[in-house]
């Protein structure tokens, strides 16, 4: 599944990617690699990719619960539930996301 | 449990248990007891005025903690149990139960409670206050369709109840004494902003409305102000902001003012004694002035500054204030202190929000406030927060143009 252009994030950003009932971020790290991990933080349903991303770690935008966005770690209470990830691939202009 | 001095923590909120789970990771070896007058684990109380008030089926507490997570961290969590005194120069404490418990190092985290109105009440009305799960509860058993709610108190408290009140199908007013809701909290033209929107989703808003009593009228209310205006009630609010409890640790002849004083590490004026969170008024060095805060991540993170300190890391609690308030599908956040001796300036963001920079004398930010769609917002509002922390002066021309990315202004 296309998420996004391999050009669509700076490092340390992320968006949001919706697919299939589903909805994911996209993050990019300081390194330029990208992951993909389920987009809502699971203290409450809001969507991670309006938050900020600090080296791996990207922090909610509602009460800063944080995730390491490689794993799904949930590192910052609130947020103490981890995030499942999903594989990532960059393939040409495009990266690849499986679902 | 042993007649060993014990790390014991008085209020098991947000600040008590955050102090208990710090002390444990901070390497702690002692034995930690918390203990909380409430009947249950710790929760959040912040859904309280939100989701327990809306939710369709019947609303669970967010607990803070697990009773396996207690039990891994080795804390004692006394649950439903009182301190009533303390004896400092024993080291003691006495529960409701009659236990006596000495201390190595107390810490106070004992909240604060909904202030009370002074005004005659007849018997029989039916008045709450919200501060607990149980008091939660009690108000969502009654908002619902065809009934009228008097909420008392135009603050962040009786704002969020009216939403969720009318969002069940109840009748709302809102009377508030000020000549706006909001007042102390923030800039007249955000608050305009919320209580528009407050009044277009169905809520009734009176400022300049001073409540002189509550009559009782065939088994419901009537909320009479000094004016002589009249509002029938199935349920009335008083949401007009909460006091510090302070009790104990006056009694125990802890110096207390407007909540327990305290130094810049947070220990009180017994260096055996340190507080945390609601109780608590403490001299913030950004700001050069004491203050006392009312705000969730505050009270977790101060409790975990004083566990910290309390194992002697010896450092002044200075982390820039935080505070949130969801109003319907939007939300308001607020770092630093809004004062109104500072110069806000402006961004507006259209639609989705709008932002205000406060800047001192002296050019330096010392507060940020955003209110709209998280997405808007938030990003902008942490950004700020970080400039506050490193006492930036960004200038006034910037900050107001949203042209201008907040990030490049981190220098
Ligand atoms: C309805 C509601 C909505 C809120 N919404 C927000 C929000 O949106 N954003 C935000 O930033 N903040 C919000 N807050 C504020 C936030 O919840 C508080 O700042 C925070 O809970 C304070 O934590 P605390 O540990 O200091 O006190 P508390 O959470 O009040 O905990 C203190 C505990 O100590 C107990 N206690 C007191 N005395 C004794 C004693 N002698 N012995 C044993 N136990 C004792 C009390 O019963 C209580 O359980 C809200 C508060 C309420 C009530
Ligand atoms: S919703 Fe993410 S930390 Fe609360």
């Amino acid at each position: 599944m296309v998420a996004c252009a391999a050009d669509a994030l700076e490092p340390e950003a992320a968006l949001r990617f919706d697919h299939g009932g589903r909805t994911l971020v996209i993050a990019r790290s300081p390194e330029g690699d990208y992951f993909a991990m389920d987009g809502h933080c699971s203290h409450e349903k809001v969507h991670l990719a309006d938050g900020i991303v600090d080296g791996y770690i990207i922090e909610c935008p509602k009460h800063f619960g944080a995730f390491d966005y490689r794993t799904g770690e949930a590192r910052v209470p609130p947020a103490c539930i981890d995030l499942r990830t999903y594989e990532v691939k960059v393939e040409g202009d495009n990266v690849f996301v499986k679902i | 449990m042993s007649n060993e001095p014990a790390m014991v923590i008085v209020g098991a909120g947000e600040a008590g248990t955050a102090a208990a789970i710090a002390l444990r990771e901070g390497g702690c070896r002692s034995s930690i007891v918390l203990i909380g007058n409430e009947s249950m684990l710790p929760y959040e109380r912040p859904p309280l005025s939100k989701a327990i008030l809306i939710e369709e089926t019947y609303p669970e507490p967010k607990l803070l903690v697990t009773h396996k997570r207690l039990a891994e961290l080795e804390i004692g969590y006394l649950v439903g149990r009182s301190v009533e005194s303390i004896d400092r120069a024993a080291h003691t404490i006495r529960l409701s139960d009659g236990a006596q418990l000495a201390y190595e190092r107390l810490l106070l985290s004992t909240g604060s409670r909904p202030r009370t109105l002074s005004i005659p009440v007849a018997p029989g009305s039916r008045m709450a206050t919200l501060r607990t799960y149980a008091d939660a509860l009690a108000i969502r058993q009654i908002i619902g369709r065809k009934c009228e709610v008097v909420i008392i108190g135009g603050g962040f408290i009786g704002l969020e109840v009216a939403a969720s009140a009318v969002s069940r199908g109840a009748s709302v007013t809102v009377v508030e004494a000020g000549p706006r809701v909001l007042t102390r909290a923030v800039p007249p033209s955000m608050a305009e902003l919320i209580q528009a929107k407050h009044e277009r989703s169905g809520v009734r808003i009176e400022t300049g409305a001073m409540v002189e009593r509550v009559d009782a009228n065939e088994g419901r209310s009537r909320v009479v102000l000094a004016d002589g205006r009249t509002h029938l009630a199935d349920l009335v609010l008083v949401a007009v902001g909460a006091v510090p409890n302070v009790e104990l640790a006056q009694a125990a002849g802890l110096a207390v003012a407007n909540g327990i004083l305290l130094d810049e590490t947070l220990a009180s004026s017994d260096p055996h004694i340190f507080a945390a969170g609601d109780c608590c008024s403490f001299p913030h060095r950004l700001y050069g002035e004491r203050i006392r805060l009312e705000a969730w991540r505050n009270a977790q993170r101060q409790g975990a500054a004083a566990a910290a300190n309390i194992l002697g890391a010896n450092r002044p609690y200075e982390d820039v204030p935080w505070f949130w308030s969801d109003q319907y599908d939007e939300t308001l956040q607020i770092a630093g202190l809004c004062r109104e001796k500072d110069v806000p300036v402006a961004r507006n963001l259209g639609a989705e929000g709008q932002l205000f920079f406060y800047l001192a004398a002296d050019g330096r930010l010392v507060a940020a406030c955003g209110f709209g769609t998280l997405r808007a917002i938030a990003k902008e509002i942490r950004v700020a927060e970080t400039m506050i922390g490193r006492r930036l002066a960004p200038k006034a021309e910037a900050l107001a143009d949203p042209a201008i990315s907040m990030k490049s202004l981190l220098v």
